[in-house]
C-alpha cells in the first residue's frame, strides 16, 4: 500500500501568539516550528500500516525551503521519501490544489492529513483534497483499520461515533486515538539525511481568501476569588452576575 | 442573490446549533436585502422541518430518499451545491460541526467559493469587501479573513451567534436532485451513541477535570455536578492519555476546542495547550488547591482549595439553587 501523508509546519504548542506589522502578520521571532501534532499521528499510523516493507509512506509539504527540518524529521520518524512543493502555503485551498496535482501524477491508495493544523485550525485540506480528486474523504477519524480493498474507520460525531467502510483510494484526517506519535531513533535520524526529498515546482492557483488582520482575545478581568466555605456565593454569582446558570 | 443554510439533523432532530446557523444566515440575508433558504437532507419530519421558519428561513427545502437517510459528506455536498445553484445563493452557511467540517470544504470547492471555517461573528460588508472573523491559533487569537470570490461558504462555530426568533411561516417543500453513485462509496456500518447525555462540542456548560482528581474512580462527583447543570464532561490530555476518560473528552490544542457559556475546570493546572481549547468560553470557573496555578490568570471566578471538599459542597449548593428556582 502506498500512503501519502500531508504535513504542515506549525508553531510549537507552547508558543505565545503575537502579531506585528500592525497586527497583519504572525510574529515568528523566536518561535519554534514543529510537525503539526495531528500529522504526527497520521504519519505514525501510515508507518504502522506499511510495516515490514508492505508499501511506502511519502510525506508531502507545501512550503518554503526553510521548512525542510520538519520534513527531515518526518523522514527520521520513518517515512520512505518526501516531496516539497516549493511555494509558501497561501491557504487551505491553495495547499489542497498543489497536493491534488501531485497525486494526479502519482498513485496513492490512501492520503492522510491531520484533522486540522493547530495554527489556522481549518480542518479543510482533507475534504478539499477529496473533492478535487473526486474520491471519498472523512475529515476527523479516531481509528483506521485496513481490510483488503477497503478501510474501516471510526468517525467522531456530536454525542458518539460512526463506523464506516470506505474503498481505497480516499482521504482521511487523523485525530487522537488513530496512533501514538513515534519518536525518531538514532538510526532514523542518520538515514533521514540520505532519504530522497524531491522539490516540485507549484502549479498556478486562483485563490479566494486573504487574512487581513489578527487580534488576540480581550483579556479577562481579574479573577474573583470566592472563599472555600462560601460556595453558595459562587452559585449566586453564576446566576445573578454572570447569568450562565 | 440569496443565502442558503444547511440544517444538519441529528437523528431526525435539529439542535440549537442549527437554529443559531439559521438565525445567523438570516442576518446575512438581511444585510444583503435578500432571502434565506434552508436545506435539510435526511429523514426529518415535516413538523421539525417547519421549525426552521421560526428562525427566519423564507423557504425550506427537504431532500429525503432512502439512499440519503444517513450522512455521506460527498453526496450531501453535491446536493447542497446544487441547491445553491438552483437558489442562486452566493453565501452558504454550514455549522462547524464534525460533519460540517467534512462538508463545507467540499461545497466550497464545488462552488469555487472562498471559505471561512470557524466563524465567530457576522460578516462585515464594506467598501466592496466581505470579511469574517474566525478563531485561529487554537483559540489563542482571531483572524479576519477576506473572501474575494463571488460565492462564499461560512462554517459557524457553536455558541457564537445567538438564536433569534423571526417567524416566516414557511413550510417545507421537497427538493429533488439527481445523485451520482460514485458519491456513495463511503458506507455507514454503525452509529454508536456515547453514554454521555450532553455532547461536548456544542455544550453550553462544560465540567472538566484534570490530574488533580487522582484517578478515574473519582469522576463520580464530576458526573453528578455535570448532570445537575445539564453540562457535558471534559478532561485534560494526561487524563485521557492515562485512560481515565475517553479521548473524545480531551479538550485543548490537540483535542476538542469548546466554546461554552460556562467552563468549570477542576484540578487542572491551566497549561497553555489546555487553555488553547477553552479560551472561547464566556465564563471560566477554576477550582484548584494551588493558588498559583496558571489557570487563575484566565479565570473569571476561582475557589482555592481541595476539589474533594469543594465539589461535593458545590453539588449541594447547586441542588439548593435548583430547588429554590
Ligand atoms: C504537544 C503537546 C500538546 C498538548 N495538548 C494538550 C491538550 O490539548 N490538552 C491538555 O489538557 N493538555 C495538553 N498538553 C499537556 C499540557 O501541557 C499539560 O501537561 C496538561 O494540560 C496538564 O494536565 P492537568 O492540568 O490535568 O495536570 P497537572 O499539570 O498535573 O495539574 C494538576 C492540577 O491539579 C491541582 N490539584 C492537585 N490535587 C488537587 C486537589 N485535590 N484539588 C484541587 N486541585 C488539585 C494541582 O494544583 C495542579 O494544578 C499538551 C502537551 C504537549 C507537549
Ligand atoms: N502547507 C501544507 N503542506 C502539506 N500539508 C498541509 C499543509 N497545510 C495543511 N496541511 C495538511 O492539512 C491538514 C489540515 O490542515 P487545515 O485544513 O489547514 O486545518 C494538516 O493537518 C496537514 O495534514
Amino acid at each position: 500500500m502506498n500512503i501519502l501523508v500531508c504535513i504542515s509546519n506549525v508553531p510549537d504548542t507552547t508558543t505565545k501568539v503575537t502579531f506585528n506589522a500592525n497586527n497583519t502578520q504572525f510574529n515568528t521571532a523566536g518561535v519554534q516550528f514543529i510537525i503539526n501534532p495531528y500529522d504526527e499521528i497520521a504519519l505514525a499510523r501510515a508507518i504502522e500500516l506499511t510495516d515490514g516493507g508492505n508499501g511506502t509512506v511519502t510525506v508531502i509539504h507545501v512550503g518554503e525551503a526553510a521548512h525542510e527540518p520538519t520534513i527531515r524529521k518526518a523522514l527520521a520518524i520513518g517515512a520512505t521519501d518526501a516531496v516539497r512543493i516549493n511555494v509558501p502555503a497561501h491557504d487551505a485551498y491553495f495547499v489542497a490544489v498543489q497536493i491534488a496535482e501531485y497525486v494526479k501524477q502519482h498513485q496513492f491508495d490512501l492520503i492522510l492529513t491531520g484533522r486540522e493544523s493547530i495554527d489556522y485550525n481549518g480542518s479543510k485540506v482533507a475534504a478539499m483534497l477529496g473533492e478535487l480528486l473526486d474520491i471519498p474523504s472523512v475529515s476527523i477519524i479516531k481509528k483506521l483499520d485496513v481490510g483488503g480493498t477497503q478501510a474501516i474507520v471510526e468517525r467522531e460525531i456530536e454525542g458518539g461515533k460512526e463506523i464506516l467502510t470506505i474503498p481505497f483510494p480516499f482521504v482521511a484526517g487523523t485525530a487522537e486515538g488513530v496512533a501514538e506519535p513515534k519518536i525518531p531513533n538514532m538510526r532514523g535520524i542518520m538515514s533521514a539525511r540520505t532519504k530522497p526529498l524531491a522539490v516540485v515546482e507549484p502549479v498556478e492557483v486562483k485563490t479566494f481568501s486573504e487574512i487581513i488582520s489578527y487580534e488576540t482575545p480581550a483579556p479577562r478581568g481579574q479573577v474573583k476569588l470566592i472563599a472555600a466555605d462560601d460556595i453558595v456565593k459562587l452559585v449566586d454569582l453564576l446566576h445573578n452576575e454572570a447569568k450562565v446558570i | 442573490m440569496s443565502v442558503l443554510v444547511y440544517a444538519e439533523n441529528a437523528g431526525g432532530k435539529f439542535k440549537k446549533s442549527v437554529f443559531e446557523a439559521v438565525s445567523y444566515a438570516r442576518a446575512i440575508a438581511d444585510q444583503n436585502n435578500t432571502t434565506l433558504t434552508a436545506i435539510s437532507i435526511g429523514d426529518v419530519s415535516a413538523d421539525e422541518l417547519n421549525t426552521l421558519g421560526n428562525y427566519g428561513a423564507h423557504k425550506i427545502l427537504n431532500v429525503s430518499t432512502d439512499q440519503l437517510k444517513n450522512f455521506v459528506n460527498q453526496a450531501y455536498a453535491s446536493i447542497i451545491a446544487k441547491a445553491a445553484e438552483a437558489e442562486k445563493a452566493d453565501v452558504v452557511v454550514i455549522s462547524n460541526t464534525f460533519s460540517g467540517r467534512g462538508l463545507a470544504p467540499r461545497v466550497a470547492v464545488k462552488l469555487s467559493a472562498g471559505i471561512v471555517d470557524g466563524a465567530v461573528s457576522l460578516p462585515e460588508i464594506a467598501n466592496g469587501k466581505f470579511t469574517v472573523k474566525k478563531t485561529a491559533f487554537s483559540g489563542k487569537a482571531f483572524a479576519t479573513v477576506e473572501l474575494t470570490s463571488v460565492n462564499k461558504v461560512i462554517a459557524l462555530i457553536a455558541n457564537s451567534y445567538k438564536v433569534a426568533e423571526n417567524p416566516t411561516g414557511a413550510k417545507a417543500e421537497d427538493f429533488s436532485v439527481e445523485t451520482k453513485e460514485s458519491d456513495f462509496k463511503a458506507m455507514l456500518k454503525e452509529i454508536i451513541k456515547s453514554a454521555d447525555k450532553e455532547s461536548l462540542p456544542d455544550a453550553e456548560i462544560v465540567v472538566s477535570a484534570g490530574r488533580g482528581l487522582k484517578g478515574p474512580e473519582n469522576w463520580g462527583m464530576i458526573e453528578e455536578l455535570a448532570g445537575l447543570l445539564g453540562a457535558a464532561t471534559a478532561c485534560s490530555k494526561p487524563v485521557s492519555d492515562a485512560g481515565w476518560r475517553p479521548h473524545s473528552e480531551h479538550v485543548g490544542q490537540t483535542g476538542i476546542a469548546v466554546s461554552p457559556n460556562l467552563y468549570i475546570a477542576i484540578g487542572i493546572s491551566g497549561a497553555i495547550q489546555h487553555l488553547a481549547g477553552i479560551s472561547a468560553s464566556k465564563v471560566i470557573v477554576v477550582i484548584n488547591k494551588d493558588a498559583e496555578a496558571p489557570f487563575y490568570k484566565v479565570a473569571d471566578y476561582g475557589i482555592v482549595g481541595d476539589a474533594f471538599e469543594i465539589v461535593p459542597k458545590l453539588i449541594n449548593a447547586v441542588k439548593a439553587y435548583k430547588a429554590s428556582a
